[in-house]
């Protein structure tokens, strides 16, 4: 066991895991945060993508311990004030979702591109994208959700 | 996922001193943990590097660029220092896996690891580069001995890796479209004194093509191995491409990395 501190959303948590626990575990399981989803065994699909210290990384493929002391933002934490994010509300108009189960990862990945990337041409969202699997959109309304929200933000 | 005992070290020292024949450095974990995952290995310990802060860094003199161990992929693709360099380099790590990827995934777990469509080994073997240990420097040569397998003896630590500044260099990859490992990658550099051309995911583990760095050397133009048939017996067959569909790549991609030179 180890303790771990992290600060969740903004809130303080401090709690013993496992050795073993995922990100991904942990953040469900334990904090009861299910908005970051689990699609894959290979780390290959991008469901469960949050951001540590401000970078999106995959929650299934890191351990609770290994980000002792971080700063996780998950899905949850992005809506300010009841107030959806500029990225949840561009996925919502451009209908950049179907049954909605890549798209916590989703929305989570492209922030974090429009953070180091202001204007972001298509070729260079589908290109930052590459790690987000959605089997319902076909991409093309994602991209323009992308794209929106690049205005917005 | 089995239970293990997690250590964060703090000095080479003692990371080392914690490993066994039941451990595994973490670093990226990008490897480490899929595999733990999916009970492809087990493990009793499992010791953290990244708190050790010396792995950490980018390097650049004259002549070579010196990586830290523990240097993620997307710090390497976009360092100004390795960009003006040794750009191959840079588009290399830029081009691994997805972001997320390489937000986490280092170059030291990446050499370590020796996957055989894994990047970064093409571009040691191209780039003359150097494995720095904590105990001796071994030659990129020497380094990677077979799929899966590096001259690492138990409790040695990759802490550094020295690639020499090429004159020119280019990589160009075929990546698989679901994880992005090289079906097929060539890492041509043209050095000083001769031209390499470096290939991984054709061959259980990366080589050097011999006949297309002799004709390179003593032409450098994409002319100079244009239709040249490469022998295929020894290269991999899977369901993402036949031994001679992946001859007939690297001579088309040692091609395209020579016009992009
Ligand atoms: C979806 C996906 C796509 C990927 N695509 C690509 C790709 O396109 N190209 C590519 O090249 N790679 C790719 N990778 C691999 C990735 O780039 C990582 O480099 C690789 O997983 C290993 O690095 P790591 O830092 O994560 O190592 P870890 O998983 O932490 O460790 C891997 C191994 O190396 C050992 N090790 C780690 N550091 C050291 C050290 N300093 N000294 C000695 N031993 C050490 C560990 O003991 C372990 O056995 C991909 C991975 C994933 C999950
Ligand atoms: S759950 Fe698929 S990448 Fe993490
Ligand atoms: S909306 Fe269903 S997987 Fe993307």
């Amino acid at each position: 066991m180890t303790k771990i501190t992290l600060e969740v959303n903004g809130k303080k948590v401090s709690k013993d895991v496992a050795d073993h626990t995922l990100l991904s575990v942990f953040l469900r399981d334990n904090l009861n945060l299910t908005g970051t989803h689990v699609g894959c065994d290979t780390s290959q699909c991008g469901a469960c993508v949050v951001h540590v210290n401000g970078k999106s990384i995959k929650s299934c493929s890191t351990l609770a311990a290994d980000i002792d002391g971080s700063k996780v933002t998950t899905i949850e934490g992005l809506a300010k004030d009841g107030k959806l994010h500029p990225m949840q509300e561009a996925f919502k108009k451009t209908h950049g979702l179907q049954c909605g189960f890549c798209t916590p990862g989703m929305v989570m990945s492209a922030v974090d591109l429009l953070q180091t990337k202001k204007n972001p041409s298509e070729q260079e969202i589908r290109e930052w994208l590459e790690g987000n699997i959605c089997r319902c959109t076909g991409y093309q309304n994602i991209v323009a959700a992308v794209k929106e929200a690049s205005t917005k933000m | 996922m089995k239970t293990f005992n997690y250590h964060v070290p703090k000095a080479v020292k003692e990371a080392s001193k914690l490993a066994s024949t039941s451990s595994a450095f973490l670093a990226g974990g990008m490897t480490t943990i899929p595999s733990l995952k999916l009970g492809l290995a087990t493990y009793k310990d499992i010791i953290d590097i990244k708190s050790i802060k010396k792995l950490s860094g980018i390097k650049v003199s004259g002549k070579s660029v010196t990586i830290g161990a523990t240097t993620k992929h997307a710090e390497v693709a976009a360092s100004k220092e390795v960009q003006k360099a040794i750009p191959a380099l840079a588009k290399l790590a830029g081009n691994i896996g997805d972001a997320q990827v390489r937000n986490r995934g280092t170059i030291g777990g990446s050499i370590s690891n020796n996957d055989p469509s894994a990047c970064y080994p093409s571009a040691c073997m191209a780039l003359n580069a150097t494995i720095h240990t904590n105990s001796r420097k071994i030659s990129a040569s020497k380094f990677f001995t077979g799929m899966f397998e590096t001259a690492l003896k138990k409790g040695e630590l990759v802490e550094a890796v020295e690639f020499e500044v090429p004159e020119k260099a280019d990589y160009q990859k075929h990546p698989n479209p679901a994880s992005r490992y090289a079906i097929i990658g060539v890492f041509v550099a043209k050095n000083k004194k001769e031209v390499n051309v470096a290939v991984t995911g054709a061959k259980s583990s990366v080589y050097i093509d011999k006949d297309l760095s002799k004709k390179l050397t003593s032409s450098f133009s994409s002319s100079s191995i244009e239709g040249i048939k490469l022998d295929h017996s020894e290269m991999n067959s899977d369901m993402h491409a036949s031994s001679e569909y992946r001859a007939n790549l690297v001579s088309l991609y040692a091609k395209k990395a020579v016009e992009a030179c």
